[in-house]
């Protein structure tokens, strides 16, 4: 079938066309005109226009990691570039597959410092996972199907493919995405037979067992929180998943302790200490779940599942590795398991239930509430209870919000918590929010926010109201940088330097400018109606619930300190003072 | 506290655009040493390039660092030869003795004693040539810098291993 020949644009439409892509965030310029123009002659690929680069990142972002598909991006060269390299760092630490076209000035012109011209790969190269610049008209296709299947395999991640002017109007081949037998990147998918048969003995003998989930379980897919599930029934091991696993496991299954971590949950942290087998799935033993790390865990023996081998023995010595895919790994595991007919040691495991149970029964995560301030934990646990009768998809900022968030909101489903882990972005949670709501129509998004968070990418407001897409922005108010000034009054005397939040816009004003509905609540009495409201009103809206500014949120393992050692109330941060070591750690 | 190891690591690799800038970047984001690094084309082709890295480490930093070079995109195989057994490593030096007299003569009878040619002399100065092992070529030096003013052009280490088994 003789097909006519094609310019570099039209390769670039086809190819995303071909991988199954049916919506892009970006931006224009002029080093991407082309494509521009070759976008406005069809209408299978979708464009949606942000209002900053970094915003258009944030919701291929939001998108990918709701929806379970590569999230892609299209930006012009030189600022367009380097405006997405926050939102490439965020992907690059959160495992989110993204693809990101960048334009770039004509290949005889790089390395003359021409118009809008920059370093594009030389910037990106620590920031993502591989990037791509594209010299030769006759690889572009190619080029760009690779990029693809690097995106996606192995520990999903950030693709930059950066593309010159001139090779977007030349006569480029085309070939379709076929089957990519990439000659060196074969990420193991297969985990090693014996390692699996001594990870069953293992489990087998453990007196005090914890299943300890991650993020690698969601990223696999949902095969592998089928069997994520199945293994903790199997096992009847208690469980406790880290903040970008939530979802992994049910919230409501009775072997979920809670999150793990800085601000997790006196009986997940107390259970991951004392255990004598820890059986790491798809988590990667972050400084924020192991505290000082010559003091975490130090009687168990540890089990690592992980398809990347880098994560395995990076932060902490385990006894067994097995290098591969969780779904591929825990199905040869169960499968060995019931072969062999194996039970756990029921009686020991049922008397670590019994010191695990008593653990849970310091309700560590209570709060006061009172009638005259909202409490944070409250707002965002009433959020939690009057979605409780839909589908909702949860996007948050960064600080104290997104902890309570962690915290008081259940999940039973993946791909329903969307927050920025690793990298820790403020200005992540509006334009996700986006992202996610294009990959949803029909869900509730909310968009769980701090009001100083919300300031970075607010424009994206616009971006929100432009396609009508209904996003809830529910700003939890307490008018300082939370976690900041928590920090500050536990480690610096109380010196709250620059995290008060001064002159804050009237978000409800703010919200009508843009063409959205402001609400806002400032007593308990008004909280319930706000959110009622919130949900039923069609169309974006911004809620500014304005609440206790001097709550910290706890339980909290103050820096440099064991996982064990937390503290869970204002009464215990005077008694404990943080040590030097401490003081010097994020 | 575990003890530092210094470690030899040949990598194949695309030869392409940016692939060094990788490996280092690598090393340099991570905080990881590079003691020395040398880098050429060595297929028929020239589409595969070898890297020979001299780094140094605890075993745990060292098993990280094989991980995460083989983690690279570009990147074929990565072999420790310190790790897979007997293997041979060489260096080549071009050393600038600036001397007279007696040290100047010294230098000469040292050279010799080490099979270090002479590539260059005036009746001030000698460059010597000396290719070896790494062990061998930092003697050398430290003599050489007991007679004179020197100055040291260093190839950076290339390692193979011993044996029939070619990568």
């Amino acid at each position: 079938m003789a097909s006519e020949p094609m310019n570099g644009a039209q390769v670039v439409i086809k190819s995303l066309l071909d991988q199954g892509v049916d919506v892009v965030f970006g931006y224009p310029g002029g080093a991407v005109l082309p494509i521009y123009d070759e976008l406005f002659k069809q209408n299978q690929l979708r464009h949606i226009l942000v209002r900053h680069e970094q915003g258009a990142v944030h919701a291929a972002e939001g998108y990918a990691r709701s929806t379970g598909k590569v999230g892609v991006v299209l930006v012009t060269s030189g600022p367009g570039a380097t405006n997405a390299v926050t939102g490439l760092t965020d992907a690059l630490m959160d495992s989110v597959p993204i693809v990101c076209l960048t334009g770039q000035v004509p290949t005889h012109l790089i390395g003359n410092d021409a118009f809008q011209e920059c370093d594009t790969t030389g910037i990106t190269r620590p920031c993502t996972k591989h990037n791509y610049l594209v010299k030769d008209a006759d690889r572009l296709a190619k080029t760009l199907h690779e990029a693809f299947y690097v995106a996606r395999s192995g520990r999903p991640g950030p693709v930059v493919v950066d593309i010159p002017k001139d090779i977007q109007f030349a006569t480029c081949p085309y070939s379709g995405p076929g089957n990519v037998k990439h000659k060196t990147y074969r990420p193991q998918i297969k985990g090693d037979a014996g390692k699996i048969a001594k990870a069953v003995d293992m489990i087998a003998k453990a007196k005090r067992p914890v299943i300890y989930g991650g993020g690698g379980i969601i990223n696999s897919g949902p095969k592998a929180v089928e069997l994520f599930t199945k293994f903790v029934k199997t096992t009847g091991a208690p469980t406790t998943l880290t903040l970008m696993g939530l979802g992994a496991l049910p919230a409501a299954d009775q072997r979920y302790l809670g999150m793990v971590g800085m601000h997790g949950t006196y009986e997940a942290n107390m259970a991951m200490h004392d255990c004598d087998l820890m059986i790491c799935v798809g988590a990667r033993f972050d400084d924020r779940v192991t505290g000082r790390l010559d003091a975490f865990s130090p009687g168990s023996k540890k089990i690592h599942i992980d398809i990347d081998p880098t994560s395995i023995n990076k932060n902490i010595a385990v006894d067994l590795g097995i290098v591969g895919d969780v779904a591929s790994v825990l199905e040869d595991l169960l499968k060995v398991w019931k072969a062999e007919q194996k039970t756990t040691d029921k009686k020991a495991v049922a008397s670590w239930w019994k010191t695990v149970d008593g653990w849970r029964e310091r309700d560590c995560l209570k709060f006061a509430t009172n009638k005259k301030v909202i409490k944070p934990q409250e707002a965002i646990k009433r959020l939690y209870e009057l979605t409780l009768d839909r589908e909702v998809f949860i996007t948050t900022e960064v600080g104290q919000h997104q902890m309570w968030a962690a915290q008081h909101f259940r999940f039973e489903k993946p791909n329903h918590w969307m927050t920025s882990g690793g990298l820790g972005t403020m200005g992540y949670g509006l334009p996700a929010a986006v992202g996610v709501q294009l990959g949803h129509p029909d869900a509730l998004v909310v968009d769980i926010a701090g009001e100083a968070s919300t300031m970075m990418n607010i424009q994206e407001l616009a971006t929100a109201i432009q396609y009508r897409l209904p996003i809830k922005i529910f700003i939890i108010n307490n008018e300082y940088m939370g976690m900041v000034r928590q920090w500050q009054e536990l480690l610096h005397g109380g010196r709250y330097s620059e995290s008060y939040s001064n002159a804050l816009p009237d978000f409800v004003k703010l919200a009508e400018a843009f063409g959205a509905k402001g609400l806002r609540a400032t007593k308990p009495s008004e909280l319930d109606d706000t959110i009622k409201a919130m949900i039923a009103h069609d169309g974006p809206v911004v809620v500014d619930i304005a609440v206790d500014p001097k709550e910290n949120c706890f339980p909290m393992i103050p820096s440099g300190a064991a996982h064990n050692d937390m503290l869970f109330g204002p009464d215990d941060e005077a008694g404990k003072p943080v040590s030097e070591d401490g003081m010097v750690l994020v | 506290m575990s003890e530092i190891e210094r470690h030899t690591i040949a990598v194949l690799v695309d030869n392409e655009p940016g692939v060094l800038a990788r490996v280092v970047g690598l090393f340099s984001g991570r905080g990881y040493n590079i003691e020395s690094l040398t880098v050429s084309s060595v297929s028929v082709d020239a589409s595969l390039s070898r890297m020979t890295i001299v780094t140094s480490g605890t075993p745990m930093i060292i098993e990280q660092i094989k991980a995460q070079v083989n983690k690279l995109v570009p990147i074929h195989e990565v072999h420790d030869l310190t790790a897979e057994g007997p293997h041979l490593e060489r260096e080549i030096a071009l050393i600038k003795v600036v001397a007279s007299g007696a040290e100047r003569r010294e230098s000469l009878r040292i050279a010799d004693i080490f099979n270090a040619k002479v590539a260059d002399t005036t009746t001030g100065s000698f460059v010597f040539s000396l290719t070896g092992k790494p062990e061998k070529i930092e003697a050398f030096i430290e003599l050489m810098r007991s007679l004179g003013k020197t100055e040291i052009a260093r190839s950076g280490v290339v390692g193979i291993a011993r044996g029939a088994k070619a990568l």
